[in-house]
């Protein structure tokens, strides 16, 4: 038996079948996982996603510790309710995870992948040097991400009656604050939603409440074809300690302006730019596949400049085809797989398919 | 593993086959392999007029987790295909024994069956795995 969040038993008691991820029981679906796609797609979904890593900072030097770790700047949440998307780097410039972090009322928040918790903490606590921060795990949070076109509305539903009017203020990747829950505009489905973290002990009437406003719950089965079609990266799948940001589709959120910010992985990712400049880095592109079939993890493709990798593929139930990232050679322009034997084209785009419910790759590159 | 229909034929690799009246055989599989591969998105589908051996490659499921490959329990000819498949693969999650069928077929030598499991067996099967 694995780690259960603390929603476990509302998963049961809505149909959910129960695999282990990363040491955690968790939903894969309730039922159909693109019925559930469709949901957050058409109208709005669920997803318990407490089994992720909450760490807060806090201390006179929160900020200066984090704008070292982190290869993007917190120097840009000018103020509580802001939040970023960052990688943390490792000194050659490879990624040790992925993460959202929070601009709070007492520091920040860092929610950080559940694949990567025990490697995350030890490399917090290995780069403290001689910053005065105070960094604490909180385990006993839980995360809810509600998601679709209809998920604010139906949350409004459901959250208590004195958050209302701060939700429907938020902008995007904004945030509040109120009495130990945090209420954020972000999300990992290219579409309108909300995640909220919250003592556990509150979680379930959360839940609850959503269920009865209408919004269903959707597992991580689902979670996965929305983060592809939306083209986000998968921490251990698109990247990992491995990968460059420059070959992960990432560079825009390595912040490499201001000479004085010196954090860990910048002088790699520097010397990655010189070289990507000379076709000598391999890029994370979109791939479809226009012929039937399904395109999967770990297959091999070909260009035109070279071989290639898929990352992440799988069946989009939106386009209702198959879709994929793949990390291939710089500058390729045509590509192919091999799908049982025969040599099958594929189109190369840029990562990202559907936003909002709407394909949003054209024709060509 | 409850709905496992009495009256059918079962392979270990999880092809259910039914024989009518007038000995046409309906093959598809079992509720147990669609609930294991998950939504199907694809079923690519044999040609009619194929000829085909016994636990030969006739088909291939593709779910959103993995394709599968679908063996003929027996030899034959294949008659008929399941083409409300291509629009709507997943009939075969909603109803792996009826709509969700995959295609007909002659039967070569009765004598494939006896290789076969009954309902019984495959439960057996299933929940041995």
């Amino acid at each position: 038996m694995g780690r259960r969040t603390c929603l476990f038993d509302r998963h049961g008691a809505a149909g959910a079948k129960i695999v282990d991820f990363s040491g955690w029981d968790m939903p894969l679906h309730y039922g159909s996982q693109i019925e559930e796609h469709h949901q957050v797609r058409g109208a709005a979904g669920v997803f318990d996603v407490s089994h992720m890593t909450v760490t807060d900072v806090a201390g006179v030097d929160a900020e200066n510790w984090l704008r070292y770790l982190l290869a993007n700047d917190v120097a840009r949440l000018e103020a509580p309710g802001k939040a970023l998307y960052s990688l943390l780097l490792n000194h050659d410039g490879g990624v040790v995870d992925d993460l959202i972090v929070y601009r709070t009322e007492a520091g920040y928040r860092l929610v950080t992948n559940c694949a990567t918790r025990g490697k995350v903490l030890t490399w917090l606590a290995q780069n403290r040097r001689d910053f005065r921060v105070q960094v604490e795990e909180r385990p006993n949070l839980a995360i809810m991400a509600v998601n679709g076109p209809d998920s604010i509305a139906l949350a409004c539903e459901a959250l208590p009656a004195d958050v209302i009017e701060s939700v429907r203020q938020l902008g995007n990747f904004g945030s509040f604050e109120h009495g130990g829950w945090l209420v954020a505009r972000t999300g990992y489905t290219g579409e309108l939603g909300l995640e909220v973290i919250l003592p556990e002990q509150q979680a379930g009437a959360l839940w609850d409440a959503l269920l009865a406003a209408g919004v269903k719950p959707a597992g991580l089965g689902a979670r996965d074809t929305l983060r592809l079609e939306a083209g986000m990266n998968l921490y251990g799948q698109d990247m990992d300690e491995n990968t460059s940001p420059l070959s992960a589709n990432l560079g825009w959120s390595v912040s490499l302006r201001g000479e004085e910010r010196d954090f860990i992985g910048r002088e790699a990712v520097l010397r990655h730019k010189q070289r990507q400049g000379k076709g000598g880095l391999p890029v994370l592109a979109g791939l479809v596949l226009e012929a039937r079939g399904v395109l999967r993890n770990g297959q091999q493709v070909l260009t035109d400049k070279g071989e290639g990798v898929i990352t992440s593929g799988s069946f989009s139930p939106t386009l209702k085809q198959s879709i994929a990232l793949a990390r291939i050679p710089w500058g390729s322009e045509s590509c192919q797989v091999d799908l049982r034997g025969a040599m099958v084209p594929l189109k190369i785009v840029k990562p990202g398919f559907v936003r909002f419910g709407k394909r949003i790759f054209g024709n060509d590159l | 593993m409850s709905n496992i229909p009495d009256d059918f034929y079962y392979a270990s690799t999880h092809e259910w086959i039914k024989i009518d009246d007038n000995g046409v055989a309906t093959v598809g599989i079992s509720g147990h392999a669609q609930e294991a591969l998950g939504d199907i998105v694809f079923v690519e589908l044999p040609e009619p007029g194929t000829e085909i051996e016994a636990r030969a490659e006739i088909a291939v499921v593709e779910s959103v987790k993995a394709a599968s490959d679908i063996y003929s329990p027996v030899g034959g000819e294949i008659t008929a295909v399941n083409e409300a498949l291509i629009d709507n693969p997943q009939l075969v999650n909603t109803a792996p024994y009826e709509d969700g069928w995959i295609y007909r077929m002659t039967i070569n030598d009765k004598r494939d069956l006896d290789e076969l499991l009954n309902a019984e067996a495959y439960a057996e099967h299933c929940s041995d795995e």
